[in-house]
């Protein structure tokens, strides 16, 4: 028996150190090959880390939350045969690795297929397992600290008593902590009672990042909102035409390649707005390709993953590419390169889309365009009031690089190219 | 014969077996326990009932004897000893417990049946008995088989040479008693029978008697054995039994001869699994031992084992507790052993009682630990009945003070593994002992004081 090592994989260039989101596995599991180990975050992406071997797990590098240097051991297996030895200490003697250099060519070489690490050589493996064997000994197993009556009511509610934080005396876990822990689930709805219980909750992964996010471009740049009312009549006659029309060939178009058309014929005549503005440096990068980053609800909170290159796509591939999109950001699937690099943002709540909201610019870009629910609202025609379908649009602008005057040009531009639909799709 | 079939077989009705049994039978499990001898397992045959039996007698003759020679002013005629009354009075006792047993598991329906046990394979066992043979097919099966006096090769059981077993049963007070093995059974044992009036010598082949418990435990007990008249031979083996005498080898390697009419050999207990044809299920061993998990199942799905089978500590509260939790795991509880100590009583002269982290235990893990002693001759309970040997002691963690381990010797300290037990099986911090109000005047006040001292708080010393 070996024990073989598995190292924090470099999931992104330049990046020194990857947060653990998950691990799918306890010490303890036996693990095969191709099994998820653990799951790492990088800025937005999540990487799944395999098994590369068949084992048994013996450590784990820390706890959700916890991050991990590129390159350091990140899971220990215990494996069949010798392992490898990524992290023997450098201090072993080298008086000892002489002898067995014998006996180690007679090893069968390929006891460590498929290993990430290079295996220094056959000696040191051998003495590395027992220094890394007694190191293993040192996670304390101690028994959560709990009454038996506790314990009971643990295993009868099938709480497994480390997962929570006693307050009793010495960090003793009450029926208190029990009861706040199980109250979730078994609200009886009796008499109204306060309620004191606190619930802790780590910000880590992807919630993390958000916040990071959210902090800096809050902090970073002064937002500039303007909101304005589109009458969306023709356009949701025209949407309805197309998808009845094409019902039974195409996908149904839904509102936001629309919006997205929008947006890219504005920026045609405003590139200002489709820029990134880097205030180190001091410089504005103007973008000929639109690339829409889509605020998408994700079951782990916000991400933005990228329609690339909007202007070169007509609306059913646009409406094609924001489903597999937003698909694969909700099953956590999205790839790196399709969750980074958006020139601009488009912000949807759909139904629950409010009146007015002011959202927040993905930062470094300079502009974001978020779109409120869809009512049917009077509008005076200079006779009579008519019902029309009303729409607010929110947009918020980095007020640095762009002037009140110039935001609220785009944002009547974006008015009269959504009210007036044909305009979408005049080639200029 | 028909065949039997029931949901769980337990093999063996001591008492892991049947608590296992009358507790899978109240949660409405078809519940078959088997059993070869009369039910209630070493303990309540051969073991701690009996042996409390003949070591309470044993304390009441020889307080009578030396009653001249107390302080307390009362005088007696010398008492005499009828053996043969003192036997049928300690077997009146085992034969109302077995009733009992058998009682409370009849009451329960679970069935019990006589008759050894063989496994044929993991589901099923064959039962013989005066009857002839039966098969009976269990969809679980729990091995509660217990252990046996272990035997040394060079002094095999038989006429002089004889186990705890015997040792229960003599027909007369042996004149010359050499108990081999300084563990608690021979030293229990050896005790009753010095204070009988027995020549008693223990023959240890360790550095001290009593082994498992640190010296400040031990040295109380070995300060009354010499007191009894008894020999205690350290780091000496026994070599071979002579007609009426036992050579005995020093570490030194001189060999002596001591006369003896019985040789007591109490050097263990091991597990019993050759009778039931265990080797033929290979489960995984862990020596002679089964290898259970935290739920007591063995390597086999469906076939569980609790007590001395299983290996230590081999007490009787520990099977039943195991026997609880697998009937309550067999009945479809989610349950495992999460229990943080199994008090451990010796009934010598003081009696020692140990829960939880020892000294050396907490030294040789790292535990940094604060500790607190008081004297039984600092109590006033003590004091009033004349036995001020021993003490408790307490050790808690230094940082937060949770209590970690327990331990007393003295007169009557067994009683006081419950509260040790609880505070421990509750998780107590010293500060929790030491505010709780023990009343006075009683023996236990001493666990009070013993925590007011780890706290440097202490009021009475």
């Amino acid at each position: 028996m070996g024990t073989h090592t598995v190292l924090m994989p470099d999931v992104g260039e330049g990046i020194a150190e990857a947060e653990i989101l998950e691990w799918p596995v306890q010490v303890g599991d036996k693990v095969r090959e191709d099994d998820v180990l653990s799951i790492v975050m990088t800025d937005k992406a999540a990487v799944e880390v395999p098994s590369s071997v068949q084992g048994e797990v013996l450590w784990l590098a820390g706890e959700a939350g916890d991050t991990v240097a590129i390159g350091a051991p990140l899971i220990k297996l215990r494996v069949e045969g010798e392992g490898n030895a990524s992290d023997v200490p450098p201090n072993s003697e080298p008086a000892i690795s002489e002898t067995p250099v014998g006996a180690a060519v007679s090893m069968p070489p390929a006891s460590v297929t498929g290993a990430r690490q290079q295996t220094s050589s056959p000696t040191s493996v051998a003495e590395s397992q027992t220094v890394t064997e007694s190191a293993l000994a040192a996670p304390s197993t101690e028994k959560p600290l709990a009454s038996p009556a506790v314990r009971k009511r643990a295993l009868d509610t099938g709480v497994d008593l480390r997962q929570l934080q006693g307050t009793g005396p010495a960090g003793r876990i009450v029926h208190e902590d029990l009861d706040g822990y199980l109250a979730p689930a078994m609200n009886t709805g009796g008499g109204r009672t306060a309620n004191t219980a606190v619930t802790t909750v780590k910000v880590i992964g992807m919630r993390r990042k958000i916040a990071q996010q959210m902090a800096l471009a809050k902090a970073r740049i002064p937002h500039i909102t303007i909101i304005e009312e589109v009458d969306m009549t023709s356009l949701q006659e025209l949407r309805c035409q197309l998808n009845e029309q094409h019902a039974a060939k195409r996908d149904k178009l839904s509102l936001l390649p629309f919006m997205m058309r929008a947006m890219v014929e504005a920026v045609r005549e405003q590139p200002a707005m489709n820029a990134h503005y880097d205030d180190e440096a001091e410089l504005i990068r103007q973008h000929g390709a639109v690339h829409i980053g889509i605020a998408t609800q994700t079951p782990s909170g916000l991400a933005v993953p990228v329609v690339r290159h909007a202007e070169s796509l007509n609306p059913w591939q646009a409406a094609a590419e924001l489903s597999r999109l937003a698909g694969a950001a909700r099953d956590g699937k999205a790839k790196r390169e399709e969750l980074q690099g958006s020139t601009i943002t488009l912000s949807s709540l759909g139904a629950l889309g409010a009146i007015a909201t002011t959202p927040i610019i993905n930062h470094p870009e300079v502009a974001i365009v978020a779109v409120n629910k869809i009512a049917i609202r009077p509008q005076w025609d200079g006779q009579q009031f008519q019902p029309r379908k009303m729409m607010n649009i929110s947009c918020a602008f980095d007020h640095r690089v762009i002037d009140g005057w110039d935001a609220a040009v785009f944002v009547q531009r974006l008015k009269s190219l959504l009210e007036t639909p044909a305009l979408l799709f005049v080639e200029s | 014969m028909t065949d039997i079939h029931c949901e769980l077989l337990v093999i063996g009705a001591g008492p892991g077996g049947y608590v296992c049994a009358i507790r899978a039978a109240q949660l409405g499990v078809d519940t078959v326990v088997v059993e070869a001898e009369s039910p209630g397992g070493s303990c309540l045959n051969v073991g701690c009932i009996p042996s409390k039996a003949l070591i309470h007698a044993a304390d009441e003759f020889h307080k009578l004897m030396h009653l001249n020679d107390s302080p307390l002013g009362i005088r007696s005629a010398a008492p005499t000893l009828d053996f043969t009354q003192t036997l049928a009075w300690k077997d009146g006792i085992v034969a109302r417990l077995n009733s009992g047993v058998a009682g409370l598991l009849r009451a329960a329906r679970a069935r019990l049946l006589s008759g050894s046990a063989r496994f044929v394979d993991g589901k099923t066992i064959r039962l013989s008995n005066a009857a002839g043979e039966q098969l009976i097919h269990a969809k679980k099966i729990v091995i509660a088989t217990g252990a046996k006096p272990t035997e040394l090769p060079s002094l095999p059981f038989g006429g002089d040479v004889i186990s705890s077993t015997e040792a229960l049963a003599l027909s007369a007070v042996p004149s010359r008693l050499v108990v081999v093995g300084g563990g608690y059974i021979g030293l229990e044992l050896g005790t009753a029978f010095a204070k009988l009036g027995s020549k008693l010598t223990v023959v240890e082949s360790g550095d001290e008697i009593l082994p498992l418990y640190d010296q400040a435990l031990t040295q109380p007990v070995k300060e009354r054995l010499l007191e009894l008249g008894a020999e205690i031979l350290t780091s000496t083996t026994a070599e071979a039994a002579t007609p009426g005498a036992l050579v005995v080898r020093s570490a030194g390697g001189e060999t002596r001869e001591i006369p003896a009419d019985k040789i007591l050999v109490a050097v263990g207990r091991t597990p019993r699994t050759e009778a039931v044809g265990l080797s033929e299920l290979s489960l995984t061993m862990n020596g002679p031992c089964i290898d259970i998990d935290d739920h007591c199942q063995s390597s086999m799905r469906g076939v569980y084992a609790i007590g001395d089978v299983t290996g230590g500590p081999m007490l009787a509260h520990r099977a039943m507790a195991q026997g609880q939790m697998v009937a309550e795991i067999v009945a479809g509880m989610n349950r495992q052993w999460d229990k943080r100590c199994i008090p451990a009583v010796c009934f010598t002269d003081p009696e020692i009682v140990d829960c939880g982290l020892s000294p050396g235990a907490a030294e040789l893990e790292g535990v940094d630990v604060v500790t607190g002693v008081f004297p039984l001759a600092a109590n006033g309970r003590a004091m009033t009945t004349g036995t001020e040997a021993g003490f408790v002691r307490v050790l808690a963690r230094a940082d937060n003070h949770l209590v970690l381990g327990m331990q007393a010797v003295g007169a009557g300290v067994s009683e006081l593994s419950a509260a040790f037990a609880i505070a421990l099986e509750m998780g107590a911090r010293l500060e929790d002992i030491a505010g709780t109000v023990h009343a006075h005047p009683t023996q236990s006040e001493a666990l009070q004081e013993a925590c007011l001292q780890a706290l440097g708080q202490g009021l009475h010393l």
